[in-house]
C-alpha cells in the first residue's frame, strides 16, 4: 500500500488485451497516447478493431495532442467495493481532448475530495505505478496551476 | 418497397400478473418459482390457459430460461424464445415490442413476457463487489477507477446535464417525491407508508453526487409477467384490451462506445428511439394522457422526458415540477405505481404493467379517461427501447 495512491489496492485492475496493451504499455513509461486511425487520422477511444468514419483496420497509438479538460465528474460517497470502505468521498472525472476528436479518459482527480470541481479546467495526466505482479498503472489527473 | 413501418393496434395485452414485491433479500420463494407465479397470475387474469402460451421474451439477462418455464408450464408449443441484448434494465418495453413483432408477423399467437429476481440468485445491478481481480477491454478504463456501480456509470452524465441545461436539483428531488406520493396509494408497493418529503430528500446521505439515495432505484425481490395476444383475440378475453400503438428501440450515433465516449454524452439514448415510436404510434407527446418512466436515477427521467417531448431543455425545471407530475390532477402524470424508486424495481416491467392498469382504468392512482399510457425503460442503455399503450377509443 502506498499512501500516495488515489485510491487503496484491491480495486479490479487493468488486464491489458490485444487492443489497448500500447496504451497500458506508453502509461508505464509516463506517456499518454490512445488510437489513431493511419487511414483516415480520427481519434477513437476506446480503441477497437476498426476505424469508426473509414473503417480502416490500419490503427496505431499515437502521443494525444492538445490540453485535456474536465468534461464531467462525480463523488462518489457509498463504497460499493469492500476496498474502497475508507477511500470515501473520491473525485472521478471525465477528461476531453478537443483537439483529438473530443476523445475521452475517465480517472480520478489528484487533489482533496471536497470542493467545487470545475468543468472545463484544463487537467495533465498523473501516472501512478503499481508494483504488482504483473506491474500496472493508472493515469489521474490534476488540474494545471 | 417497404411496407409502413408499424404494428399499430395489432397486439394488445391480455393479461398482466406480478407476485408479492419483497425488499432486497425477503422472498420466502425461489427466483424461479417467483417467475412462475406471476406467469400464472398473468394468465388467470387473462383467462387464458397457461399451456397455450407459445412464445417468451425477455431482457437483460434474465436468469429464468425460456427452455425450463416452458417445461414448467408444460407448455404445448413454443415458437418464439427471444431476449433483448443488455444487462440493463433498457430491455423492459422492448421485449414487449419483440413480443408484439412476432404475433404480428405469425410466428406466435400467445406470448409472454417475464421478469424474475431474488436476491444473490440471478445476480444484482448495484453492487461493485462481484468483478474479478483483473478486467479487460472497455471496463478497464473505468473500474480501477472507482466507477464500479451502476449510479457511478450514469451519474457523470447527470452532472453534464445540469451543467449544459441548468437542470436543477428541485427537478431531480420532483421525479423522487411524485414516485413516494403515488407509492402511497399502492398497497402492493414497497415502500408503501414510507413517503418522501423535500427534508427527507434533501438530508438523505449522497450515493455519488450529484445523486442522493432518493435519486436511486431500489433492489428487490419478485416477479411481473405481461401475455400478449393478437388484437382481435383479445377482445374477446376477460379484461379491457390494452393495446401496443407502438414499440421502438435502439440509440444515437455510436451510444455504446466504451469509456464514457458516447459523443452526445448527457443523453438518455431516446433522441432517435423515441421519434420512432410516436410515429409508429401516430401519435405525439402531446396525446400522452399518463407517463411511466424508468428511474434508475432520476436523471435519466429529466432526460427521458426531455427526449420524447413531454418538455424542453428551457422549461425542463418548471414543468417536471412536483404538482404537474402528481395523479390525478397533475398535467404530466409520472409512475403513477411508485416504479422503480418505490413501488418495486423489477427493472422496469412494472411500469408496463402500471401502463396497462392505466387503460384499463384500475391504477391505484387512476388518471381519469386515461386513453394513452407512455412507458419508456432503462434511459441510458443501449439498446433503450420505449412503448406506448392505448384503449379501443385510439385504435
Ligand atoms: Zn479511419
Amino acid at each position: 500500500m502506498n499512501d500516495s495512491f488515489v485510491l487503496p489496492e484491491g480495486l479490479p485492475r487493468p488486464m491489458p488485451d490485444e487492443l489497448d496493451g500500447p496504451y497500458w504499455d506508453a502509461a508505464a513509461r509516463d506517456e499518454l497516447v490512445a488510437q489513431r486511425c493511419n487511414a483516415c487520422g480520427t481519434w477513437q477511444w476506446t480503441p477497437e478493431h476498426l476505424c469508426h468514419r473509414c473503417h480502416s483496420f490500419d490503427l496505431e497509438f499515437a502521443p494525444v495532442p492538445g490540453e485535456a479538460r474536465i468534461y464531467s465528474w462525480q463523488r462518489p460517497h457509498h463504497p460499493v467495493h469492500p476496498v474502497l470502505a475508507e477511500a470515501c468521498p473520491y473525485v472521478v472525472v471525465l477528461v476531453e481532448f478537443p483537439d483529438a476528436d473530443g476523445i475521452r479518459m475517465v480517472g480520478n482527480l489528484v487533489a482533496p475530495p471536497e470542493g467545487e470541481i470545475p468543468i472545463g479546467a484544463t487537467v495533465d495526466p498523473v501516472f501512478e505505478h503499481h508494483e504488482a505482479e504483473p506491474p500496472y498503472t493508472l493515469v489521474h489527473w490534476r488540474i494545471r496551476a | 418497397m417497404r411496407t409502413k413501418r408499424t404494428m399499430r393496434g395489432q397486439v394488445a395485452v391480455a393479461g398482466i400478473g406480478e407476485t408479492t414485491y419483497y425488499k432486497h433479500g425477503q422472498s420466502p420463494d425461489a427466483q424461479f418459482k417467483l417467475t412462475l407465479k406471476a406467469i400464472l397470475a398473468a394468465a388467470e387474469d387473462a383467462g387464458i390457459d397457461p399451456c397455450e402460451i407459445d412464445g417468451i421474451a425477455s431482457y437483460a439477462d434474465d436468469k429464468n430460461p425460456a427452455d425450463r418455464v416452458a417445461a414448467a408450464l408444460g407448455m404445448k408449443s413454443l415458437r418464439f424464445a427471444n431476449m433483448v441484448w443488455g444487462g440493463g434494465g433498457g430491455g423492459g418495453s422492448g421485449a414487449i415490442g419483440n413480443a408484439a413483432m412476432a404475433i404480428h408477423a405469425g410466428v406466435a399467437d400467445c406470448v409472454v413476457v417475464y421478469r424474475g429476481l431474488a436476491q444473490g440468485q440471478g445476480g444484482r445491478f448495484g453492487s461493485g463487489a462481484g468483478y474479478p481481480g483483473a478486467l479487460a477491454g472497455s471496463y478497464a478504463h473505468t473500474i480501477p477507477y472507482g466507477v464500479m456501480s451502476p449510479a457511478q456509470m450514469f451519474a457523470m452524465r447527470t452532472t453534464r446535464l445540469m451543467h449544459d441545461h441548468g437542470i436543477s436539483r428541485s427537478t431531480l428531488r420532483a421525479i423522487s417525491m411524485a414516485s413516494y406520493h403515488h407509492a402511497q396509494n399502492n398497497p402492493r408497493a414497497v415502500m408503501h407508508g414510507r413517503p418522501l418529503d423535500v427534508d427527507g430528500y434533501d438530508n438523505s446521505r449522497w450515493i455519488t453526487e450529484p445523486f442522493r439515495l432518493f435519486d436511486c432505484c431500489l433492489e428487490n425481490d419478485g416477479a411481473a409477467a405481461l401475455i400478449l395476444v393478437p388484437a382481435d383475440r383479445a377482445k374477446d378475453l376477460k379484461q379491457k384490451p390494452a393495446y401496443l400503438l407502438g414499440a421502438a428501440q435502439g440509440a444515437e450515433y455510436r451510444a455504446g462506445a466504451g469509456g464514457h465516449n458516447n459523443p452526445d454524452y448527457a443523453t438518455s439514448s431516446f433522441k432517435t428511439v423515441a421519434p420512432d415510436l410516436f410515429a409508429m404510434a401516430e401519435l405525439g407527446p402531446e396525446d400522452v394522457d399518463v407517463v411511466q418512466s424508468y428511474e434508475n436515477f432520476t436523471g435519466g427521467v429529466v432526460m427521458s422526458l426531455i427526449e420524447h417531448g413531454f418538455c424542453t431543455y428551457e422549461n425542463a425545471n418548471e414543468v417536471i415540477a412536483f404538482d404537474n407530475l402528481i395523479a390525478p390532477k397533475g398535467k404530466l402524470p409520472l409512475n403513477t405505481s411508485g416504479g422503480n424508486l418505490a413501488e418495486c424495481y423489477m427493472h422496469g416491467l412494472e411500469l408496463n404493467i402500471e401502463a396497462v392498469r392505466q387503460i384499463r382504468g384500475t391504477s391505484p392512482n387512476q388518471v381519469e379517461g386515461a386513453e394513452v399510457a407512455f412507458v419508456n425503460s432503462g434511459p441510458m442503455v443501449v439498446p433503450a427501447t420505449n412503448s406506448l399503450f392505448g384503449s379501443e377509443a385510439t385504435l
